[in-house]
C-alpha cells in the first residue's frame, strides 16, 4: 500500500509550511537589504545588540543601517522559531518518516545558518557572508519543498484528471527534467556567481548594460582597472573594483543568457510534449516569464547604479527563480515516478495514470 | 665628569645628524578633468544627519584648488622601514563630525596611536578594514559622546579602510608608515617631508583614485624639491 494512501492532508500543518516559506522570503528580502545597504557589520556584536539584549534593543537607536541589520536578526528569530515548531509539528504528525528528517534537516540548518550569520559579524569575515547568502537561498528551497511536501496534491492518492498524460509525453518527461535540472544548477552556480559579487562591498564591476565599459568584452588589465577606479564615484561601496571583479560580471551576464535559453527551451519542450493546459506546462511558462524579470531585474540594477531596492529585488527574483526550478522538477519527478506501472510501451497511446495502486504502489 | 662628557659627545652628534638632515618639498599638480565629485545624497536621506545640512555635502575624492593642485595626496620615501618614531609621537587624531569622517585622508607611523574621536549627536561603529597581515580588523560601538577609540597599527599599509556601517557613506583611509618620512599634500598641493637624512631615495605619490607615481632623488644638505603631476586618464 503506498504510503500516500494513508495520509490525510492537515490543512494547519500545509498552511504553517507555507507561512515559513513565506516568511524566510521576507527574511532573505531583510537579508539581501542589509547587504545592498552595506549594513552588515552595523551591529558590531552578536547574539546582542549594541549591549542589549536583541529583543529589547530600543527602537529609538535603529538608525542608519542598524535598521537593516537588526530587523533582518528579528525576521530571522522568527523564522527560527517557525521552523522549529514545524519541525516538530513534521515529527509528531505526519506519518512519512522521510519527512521527519526533511524537517529535522530544515531545523539544523536554520540553526546552522543563523550561527553562520553570527559568526560573520563576530569575525568580521566577509567570506563567511557569500556562505551566509548561499544557505539563505537552500533554506527557502527547503522550507518551499516542505510545503508542496504536505499540500493537498501532493498527498493525493491519484493526480486529477488534467494531470494525467500521455505516456509518450511521459518519457519524454524524464529528458525534460533532465534539462530543468541543469537549469536549476546553472541558476544555483548564477545565485553563487552573484553573493560573491555582493560581498566585494565593491559596488558595480561594470557600469554598463548591455555593453562592459562600451565594449562586448572589457578590457582588464591594470592599465585599464586603474583608469575604472578612477571614474567610479561611488558615495558608498567604496572598494576598488579589479580584473577578477569584472570578470565575475561578465560571467555573471553570461550565465543569465544561458539560463534564459534554457528556461525557454524547458517552457517550449513542455508545451510540446505535455500540452499547454497541463500544470507543468504553466509553471515552465511561469518559470520562462521569471527568468525573463529577473534578466530585467539585472540590467535595472545596473542602470539604476546598483539602488538598494532594486538590487535586493534581483535577489529575490533569483531565490524565487531556484524555488520555481526545483518545485518543477520535483513535481515533475512525482509525475514520472509512476512510469513503471503503466501501459506498456507499446501502447504510445495508453493513458498515464490509473488507480492509485497501480500509480504509486512500487 | 666621564658621564658629562658623553653627553656632550652624544649631543654634538646628535646636533651634527640633525643639521645634515634636509627637507623634500613640493607641490602636487593634477593634469586633467576629474570626474566631478557626487552629493551625499544618503546622507541627506537620513533623518539624524541630513539634518545637519542645508545642502548636500559632497564627496571629494578630488580636492583640486583653482590652479589644479592637488591636496590628499601621500607622499613618502619608498622602502625605508624600520626608522618608525611613532611611539614616541602624539596621537593623530580621526574625527567623526556631520556624518562624515574627518580629516578622511591621513597618515601615521607603526606605533602611534590614532584617536578616533565621536563630535555627532548619533551612534558610529568603527570598522578598520586593512588589508596587510599583521593589522587587525576591528568593528567597535562609539556612541554619541563615548569613550575615544585608540588604535595602533604595526605593519605599513596604503590606505587602510575606516568606516561607519551604520553610515555607509562614511570613509577615511589611512596610510601607516614604519617611519616618519612622509606628508600629505596641503589645499595647495604642497608637502613636506622633514628631515630626510642624505642618501638616494624614491619618493612614491599615492593619490586614491589616481595610483602612484614615483620619482628619484638624492638628499644632502639642503632641501630638496620634488614635484609631482599626476594624469586624469
Amino acid at each position: 500500500m503506498a504510503e500516500n494512501a494513508l495520509l490525510k492532508f492537515n490543512r494547519p500543518l500545509y498552511w504553517f509550511a507555507v507561512l515559513t516559506a513565506l516568511f524566510t522570503f521576507l527574511l532573505l528580502g531583510a537579508g539581501g537589504l542589509v547587504t545592498s545597504h552595506e549594513a552588515g557589520m552595523s551591529v558590531p556584536d552578536w547574539p546582542n545588540s549594541y549591549g542589549y539584549n536583541m529583543f529589547l534593543f530600543p527602537p529609538s537607536k535603529w538608525i542608519g543601517g542598524i535598521f537593516y541589520e537588526h530587523t533582518h536578526r528579528l525576521i530571522a528569530s522568527g523564522v527560527g522559531l517557525m521552523t522549529t515548531i514545524l519541525a516538530a509539528w513534521l515529527w509528531l504528525k505526519d506519518s512519512r518518516k522521510w519527512m521527519h528528517w526533511v524537517g529535522v534537516a530544515a531545523f539544523l540548518l536554520v540553526v546552522a545558518q543563523g550561527i553562520l550569520g553570527g559568526l560573520r559579524v563576530v569575525l568580521i569575515d566577509a567570506q563567511l557572508g557569500i556562505f551566509h547568502a548561499i544557505i539563505g537561498q537552500l533554506f527557502f528551497v527547503l522550507t518551499s519543498a516542505i510545503a508542496l511536501f504536505t499540500s493537498r496534491w501532493w498527498l493525493a492518492q491519484e493526480f486529477p484528471r488534467q494531470d494525467r498524460i500521455h505516456r509518450q509525453a511521459a518519457v519524454g518527461l524524464v529528458a525534460l527534467r533532465r534539462l530543468a535540472l541543469v537549469t536549476m544548477v546553472l541558476i544555483f552556480c548564477q545565485l553563487i556567481i552573484g553573493a560573491t559579487m555582493r560581498q566585494q562591498h565593491a559596488g558595480l564591476a561594470i557600469p554598463d548594460f548591455p555593453l562592459a565599459y562600451g565594449k562586448i568584452w572589457p578590457d582588464t588589465s591594470a592599465a585599464d582597472v586603474q583608469t575604472y577606479n578612477e571614474h567610479r564615484m561611488n558615495v558608498v561601496a567604496e572598494n576598488p573594483i579589479t580584473g577578477f571583479q569584472i570578470i565575475l560580471q561578465m560571467l555573471h551576464r553570461m550565465a543569465a543568457l544561458a539560463i534564459c535559453v534554457l528556461t525557454a527551451i524547458c517552457a517550449w519542450q513542455a508545451w510540446g510534449r505535455l500540452g499547454k493546459k497541463d500544470a507543468l506546462t504553466k509553471l515552465a511558462l511561469f518559470w520562462l516569464g521569471l527568468i525573463l524579470v529577473q534578466a530585467l531585474l539585472g540590467a535595472a540594477t545596473i542602470w539604476s547604479n546598483k539602488a538598494a531596492d532594486v538590487a535586493t529585488a534581483h535577489v529575490l527574483g533569483g531565490a524565487v527563480s531556484l524555488v520555481t526550478g526545483t518545485l518543477w522538477y520535483v513535481i515533475a519527478g512525482r509525475r514520472s515516478a509512476t512510469l513503471p506501472e503503466i501501459a506498456p510501451v507499446t501502447a504510445i497511446s495508453g493513458v498515464y495514470g490509473g488507480t492509485s495502486a497501480a500509480a504509486t504502489n512500487k | 665628569m666621564k658621564k658629562f662628557s658623553l653627553i656632550l659627545i652624544i649631543t654634538a652628534l646628535a646636533s651634527v645628524l640633525a643639521a645634515s638632515a634636509a627637507d623634500i618639498i613640493g607641490t602636487i599638480t593634477l593634469n586633467g578633468t576629474p570626474p566631478p565629485e557626487v552629493p551625499y545624497t544618503p546622507l541627506m536621506n537620513d533623518s539624524t544627519c541630513g539634518a545637519m545640512y542645508k545642502t548636500a555635502p559632497t564627496t571629494h575624492f578630488y580636492a583640486v584648488g583653482p590652479n589644479h593642485e592637488l591636496a590628499d595626496v601621500v607622499v613618502s620615501l619608498k622602502d625605508v622601514t624600520g626608522k618608525s618614531t611613532g611611539a614616541s609621537q602624539p596621537p593623530v587624531t580621526l574625527d567623526q563630525k556631520g556624518c562624515l569622517y574627518m580629516p578622511q585622508i591621513l597618515a601615521i607611523q607603526t606605533g602611534q596611536k590614532i584617536v578616533v574621536k565621536n563630535s555627532d549627536s548619533c551612534i558610529h561603529n568603527v570598522h578598520v578594514v586593512p588589508a596587510v597581515a599583521g593589522n587587525p580588523e576591528s568593528n567597535q560601538v562609539q556612541m554619541s559622546g563615548g569613550p575615544d577609540l585608540d588604535y595602533t597599527f604595526s605593519k605599513p599599509e596604503m590606505f587602510m579602510k575606516f568606516k561607519c556601517d551604520v553610515h555607509p557613506w562614511m570613509f577615511a583611509w589611512v596610510s601607516v608608515f614604519d617611519s616618519p618620512y612622509f606628508a600629505i599634500s596641503d589645499k595647495e598641493g604642497k608637502f613636506v617631508i622633514k628631515n630626510v637624512p642624505p642618501g638616494k631615495y624614491t619618493v612614491e605619490a599615492d593619490h586614491r583614485k589616481l595610483g602612484t607615481s614615483t620619482k628619484d632623488v638624492e638628499v644632502k644638505d639642503s632641501d630638496v624639491t620634488v614635484n609631482f603631476t599626476l594624469d586624469v586618464k
